[in-house]
């Protein structure tokens, strides 16, 4: 065999059978005193929130973000090309009032809304990325569809190869696997 | 409840009765991973006969008659059309609402009712996003080539050029352009965005290396941590938001098209509320000629079921009624207003001579027909449904035609009066983006999640840790 590529730990998994198996096994994690911890499941788990302590998301703040940007660069859009750079006189209206920028940029804050909400959830979620440690775990593809698994990462200040294997069989974890990475 | 009802007897005496209780979302349902199955299936599967057939004849139509069309047209000129003075918006127009409205249902089912909680929405929300994305992409096509000159089409975007010209942004045609496209890249965002779970399932899934690899692109690297559905869930609620807000602002502008204009029988404040309805309805008859033969040809009996049936066409007809109560004032309005050129142009809808049965058949469809989804057994036949389906989307059509030509066709001056009638090249084109729609739909369906498999998923009872099937000690049976 030729020397094997270096690895390093990345944590631990441990599989759980139910969304309430896994939040309870949760619940115990953060209690143990473990902070660099998390969940992978097929669907949004209700009250995982706040057993994580994740607060609340800033993606929607992002998108009120990307939405004020292109609501007010179209009203400015609108009076530099229209009032300013080219004077056009419309039914003798005044060249610029704020009603005749609504419409423009009030659709164009839906756009930069949404398009702030989208790279906002990448961004946060760091995605996209090519490569996860997680993803070479054969046993980690049931994640995407019935099992609910629980990671403790190797850099968590209270992480021991022993001890935490011995945390997560006590709490009825399924198939421990230790999840290396390349270094 | 107190704490006093401690046996099963007790709490079955509390539970309301059969008839009252809410219709599962999936019928037997037999766990998540049976789930997982059933749905991502039909995209792993062998390709039916039945695909391939209508795939054959909507790709013709996409693929010859389509460019065809459009490339005659394009090279050309409009003259190829039946446009001509005084009806200058003919088919292209009629189509281009027709195909806005036809997606409007679907931001509707997709967004409205995730804000509302209608946990039924999650089997059939994909497959009503990807008929919005597809049908603005045709309802966007038409304005462009509709211009004359499609490759001046750069004219309606604010850009600097050495022309020193720049759109005039009070017409309500400039906020089309912008309406139409931010409906067409915000639906999409929406689109992808919701699949981006269900690609990791299909990448988990996938047995061939080519499969892996496409699904391993598209899901980016999803992983399903809690961290990512916390971000994730709340991008979806925000584009939910936005996409309702879209619901009724661009069929909003597209009715502001007429409206602002003087025309007997544009000129009316109704325009905009007309239009969204109007678009909904005809959407929701989209939504019932894709479903009723998709449910039963790819095996989604049980998650499409009849009581979704049931709720989709009962919007159908929600939306129905409010279009009949706005024919009623339109009418109305025009014999109050006491204008001869609002009365002349609204009689003649129903008793004038041309397009009378046009009027007709908008009166037959749209008011009388849809009547018949007040009853339970139409409801539940689902050819009923689909005829139906395809008779809202004819009504609908026919709707536009009259608002559109039945107004301009004979305008105030009679030495000005014309007729229309659409060549073979605007029936063409109209063939064209129907194959089209019909196409990418198609490939939609064989090739992408077509039900949300993570949304169903995490509406059943095994996916709430509060109820027994979820893994909790208590709790549950509801």
């Amino acid at each position: 065999m030729s020397a094997p590529a270096k690895e390093k730990v990345y944590g631990l998994m441990a599989e759980f059978d139910s969304p309430a198996a896994i939040l309870d096994a949760a619940k115990k994690v953060r209690d143990a005193g473990y902070s660099r911890w998390d969940t992978f499941t097929p669907f949004p788990i209700h009250g995982m929130d706040e057993v994580m302590k994740l607060g609340n998301s800033l993606v929607g703040w992002v998108a009120l973000g990307g939405g004020a940007f292109m609501f007010a660069n179209v009203a400015f859009l609108i009076w530099f090309s229209n009032a300013w750079d080219y004077p056009l006189i419309v039914g003798g209206k005044p060249m610029f009032s704020v009603p005749m920028t609504f419409v423009p940029a009030y659709i164009m804050l839906i756009m930069g809304g949404a398009v702030g909400a989208l790279i906002g959830m990448l961004a946060f979620n760091q995605l996209p990325r090519l490569h996860h440690p997680l993803l070479k775990i054969p046993q980690f593809e049931t994640a995407s569809r019935d099992k609910f698994i629980l990671l403790i990462g190797a850099t968590d200040k209270n992480f021991s190869v022993t001890e935490t294997r011995k945390l997560l069989e006590q709490l009825g974890g399924a198939q421990i696997t230790l999840v290396e990475d390349e270094d | 409840m107190s704490d006093s009802v401690t046996n099963l007897e007790e709490l079955k005496k509390l539970a309301p009765p059969a008839e009252l209780r809410r219709a599962p979302v999936v019928e037997g349902n037999l766990g998540l991973g049976w789930l997982t199955d059933k749905l991502s299936v039909f995209a792993e599967g062998k390709t039916p006969l039945w695909w391939w057939i209508l795939f054959s004849i909507s790709a013709v139509c996409a693929t010859v008659i389509f460019p065809v069309c459009l490339f005659y047209q394009v090279f050309t000129g409009v003259g190829v059309w039946g446009n001509n003075h005084p009806v200058m918006w003919g088919l292209d127009i009629v189509n281009f609402i027709w195909w806005v409205g036809v997606a409007h249902a679907g931001t509707l089912i997709s967004a409205l009712l995730f804000l509302t909680k209608q946990h039924w929405r999650t089997t059939i929300g994909r497959m009503a996003e990807a008929m919005t994305v597809f049908s603005v992409m045709m309802a966007g096509l038409y304005p462009a080539i509709h211009v004359g000159r499609a490759w001046f089409d750069w004219f309606m975007f604010p850009i600097p050029n050495s022309n020193g010209l720049w759109p005039q942004f009070r017409s309500p045609l400039m906020w089309d352009v912008f309406a139409v496209n931010t409906y067409l890249v915000v639906s999409m965002l929406f689109f992808f965005m919701g699949m981006i779970p269900d690609f990791a399932t299909l990448r988990d899934r996938s047995t061939t290396r080519v499969r892996k690899a496409i699904f391993s692109a598209l899901a980016m690297g999803w992983t399903g941590s809690a961290r990512h559905w916390h971000h994730y869930e709340k991008a979806y609620v925000v584009l939910c938001g936005l996409c309702t807000l879209l619901v009724f602002t661009v069929s909003s502008i597209v009715g502001l098209d007429f409206c602002t204009a003087q025309i007997a029988g544009w000129h009316a404040t109704i325009f905009p509320l007309y239009f969204v309805i109007g678009a909904v309805f005809c959407g929701f008859g989209m939504m019932l000629v894709l479903l009723v033969p998709l449910r039963k040809w790819c095996g989604l009996e049980n998650i499409i079921t009849l009581s979704h049936m049931d709720k989709v066409a009962k919007l159908a007809l929600v939306s129905g009624l409010i279009i009949d109560y706005i024919y009623l004032m339109e009418f109305f309005i025009a014999w109050y207003s006491g204008d001869p050129y609002e009365r002349w142009v609204f009689g003649h809808r129903l008793f004038g001579h041309t397009y009378i049965y046009l009027g007709w058949t908008l009166i037959g469809i749209n008011v009388c027909l849809t009547q018949l989804l007040w009853f339970k057994k139409i409801r539940s036949n689902m050819l009923a449904l689909f005829i139906i389906g395809l008779l809202i989307n004819c009504g609908m059509w026919s709707e536009r035609f009259v608002i559109v030509v039945g107004s301009l066709y004979q305008e105030f001056l009679p030495a000005n009066w014309g007729k229309y009638m659409p060549t073979r090249w605007d029936i063409g084109l109209y063939i064209g983006t129907l194959g089209t729609f019909f196409m990418l739909y198609l490939l939609f369906v064989k090739f992408l999640p077509m039900i949300a498999i993570s949304e169903v998923k995490g509406v059943m009872p095994e996916a709430d840790p509060h109820h027994k099937l979820g893994g909790a000690k208590t709790g549950g049976d509801k």
